[in-house]
């Protein structure tokens, strides 16, 4: 039955902010593969949902199950280790290390020096080389792996962000907002990664407020209002102004 | 003409001063440029400066503070702050007289009783930042009393005199350099200091430890979101830097043949100028060991010089007050352009 269940599967997850319910008991699978939009208006729950799936904050009820099994992600290295990344818009990189770096926060590569086993040290050059290897896969050309991360555009740090999700294998990875600072250029960029992590065969869901990026890339759309799931169909014979009428009304029609 | 000549000038001038500000190694350089001049000018102002009793006091000096700046350095790469080095390090030269004298144990109890002092206080600083939120400079000023007010107790403010364990002065005070090479006296503190620089700067640029130093320091967020406990690798980085100072601590107690309770405060001033001085951004994410030590030796040589040269001891506090707001202005210059 494991290979048919849902890769994530929510069950009446609820969440609660002292007297202010956020989520009021959402039901959601996002299956293996899928692009999965999460729409909504301000207010309508994305955030709380998109912090309970990445492992940031726990759910006060509800259940969530990966591959069947029920889970529970008790931080972001929890949620991680077990194959979901997230990638935050603001949050998603160290500004003054360089790309390498970064790409290999929290999975450093080291070395022992023959005679010292105690001592490891940093694999720099082959740190340096893998992330080479893996933005060139992302086709994101940078000229060298070393530059700080705060020398490069928005979207080539949405693609060092990606690049440490893949370096963790993550089958599903959660983008927040990928282009709400973005230029039409840099967009393209990352809708062009997105499309091809959808070929890899990894699952995005993908939180934003841009209708046009969402119908260009998404397989699925989710739409919430009020801390609830009010539609949740597949992209076909929607449209950019259509699914901006969902948002408003909650209502496909 | 002379305008395209004077803008030529005006060009190569904003792009020197871009190289000497705007990058590390240009900082690192324009540090050690000026301990070459501070150097030279004291040695023409004064005959005495130069004198070989003179130099090595400078260096026994640059010891403590240069082993208490490295300890500094760490935590400001985190973009934290530690204001309790300075009586730290008295409270680990306490706990090494209490070994030594009170109780009577080995020397290498004692040495080994005040590094893990060194550490496990260190680790509460930690502790009190990472898990209780306290912000840095409120719990380090909190352990900077608490430490002193410990000192004090535990001696009854009295000096405690290392005069049962004759080796132990030896530790900072002897020369094995002077041994090998007769010329060159070089007290063993130099050399500790040399040793304790050069191992900070291999954990700090090549183990993880000190990746996660330069990553928190730039975006504590993008580190924890990682995967990585935060918590628990601040806790490390206090608690290291703590047992560097239980080294600084071993050295003024040996240096002085004493544990001196009442000393202390005011040495987390000049680690932090050091630290400063030497390139490191007190905004965090940035920062150099090489730099800090060059920090150490231009405040050790400008209060050795101005003494020398009879400047009242009010003239050098502000000299050493301006220095600091220069070197924090580079750096600010520095972030601006990026």
């Amino acid at each position: 039955m494991a290979d048919t269940a849902p890769f994530l599967s929510l069950t009446g997850v609820t969440k609660s902010y002292g007297p202010v319910e956020a989520l009021k008991g959402v039901d959601l699978d996002v299956h293996a593969g899928d692009v999965l939009a999460l729409v909504g208006d301000n207010g309508a729950g994305k955030s709380s949902l998109v912090k309970i799936l990445a492992g940031a904050h726990p759910p006060s009820g509800g259940e969530i199950r990966l591959k069947g099994e029920p889970v529970h992600f008790a931080s972001p290295g929890d949620a991680l280790q077990k194959g979901i990344a997230t990638i935050y818009q603001d949050l998603a990189v160290a500004p003054r290390l360089s790309i390498t770096e970064n790409i290999f926060l929290g999975s450093e590569l080291t070395r022992t020096i023959p005679g010292l086993p105690g001592l490891h040290l940093l694999d720099k050059r082959r740190m340096r080389r893998e992330a080479g290897a893996l933005l060139t896969r992302l086709s994101v050309n940078v000229a060298d792996a070393d530059t700080p991360v705060e020398r490069l555009s928005g979207g080539q740090r949405q693609a060092v962000a990606l690049s440490r999700a893949l370096r963790w294998d993550a089958r599903m990875i959660i983008m927040d907002e990928p282009t709400a600072a973005l230029g039409v250029q840099e967009t393209r960029l990352v809708l062009d990664l997105i499309r091809r992590l959808h070929a890899e065969g990894r699952t995005v869901v993908l939180i934003s407020h841009n209708m046009a990026d969402v119908c260009a890339v998404a397989t699925r759309v989710a739409v919430l209002k009020g801390g609830r799931k009010v539609i949740d169909r597949g992209i076909d014979g929607v449209d950019a102004d259509r699914l901006a009428h969902m948002v408003m009304t909650g209502r496909e029609g | 003409m002379s305008t395209d000549l004077s803008q030529t000038n005006d060009v190569s001038l904003r792009s020197l001063r871009a190289a000497l500000f705007d990058s590390a190694a240009g900082q690192l350089l324009l540090a050690f440029a000026s301990l070459i001049v501070l150097v030279a000018g004291f040695g023409i102002a004064s005959p005495n400066f130069l004198q070989t009793d003179n130099l090595i006091g400078i260096l026994q000096a640059t010891a403590v503070n240069g082993v208490l700046a490295v300890a500094s350095t760490y935590v400001i790469i985190t973009g934290g702050i530690d204001l309790s080095v300075g009586t730290l390090m008295t409270f680990c030269a306490v706990i090494a007289g209490v070994f030594l004298t009170y109780w009577g144990y080995p020397i290498g109890v004692g040495v080994a009783a005040a590094l893990i002092c060194g550490a496990l206080c260190g680790a509460t600083s930690g502790f009190l930042i990472a898990k209780m939120e306290v912000p840095p400079f409120i719990a380090t000023l909190g352990m900077m009393m608490l430490l002193k007010g410990l000192s004090l107790v535990i001696s009854g403010t009295k000096p405690i005199y290392f005069n049962d364990t004759p080796d132990f002065p030896v530790i900072a005070q002897d020369s094995l350099i002077g041994y090998l090479v007769p010329s060159l006296p070089i007290p063993n503190a130099v050399l500790i200091l040399f040793v304790v620089a050069v191992a900070a700067s291999v954990v700090l640029r090549s183990t993880v430890l000190g990746r996660y130093i330069f990553a928190l320091g730039s975006n504590e967020e993008a580190v924890r979101l990682s995967g990585v406990d935060t918590d628990f690798w601040k806790i490390v980085i206090y608690a290291v830097s703590g047992a560097i100072c239980g080294i600084a601590g071993l050295l003024i107690a040996s240096r002085l043949n004493s544990a001196q309770p009442a000393l202390g405060q005011g040495y987390e001033l000049d680690a932090i100028a050091a630290v400063v001085i030497g390139g490191t951004s007190l905004s965090g994410g940035r920062g150099t060991v090489l730099g800090t030590i060059i920090g150490s030796f231009i405040i050790s040589v400008l209060t050795n010089g101005l003494r020398i040269l009879s400047v009242a001891q009010e003239w050098q506090t502000v000299v050493t007050g301006v220095i600091i707001i220069l070197a924090v202005y580079a750096d600010i210059m520095r972030r601006r352009k990026t």
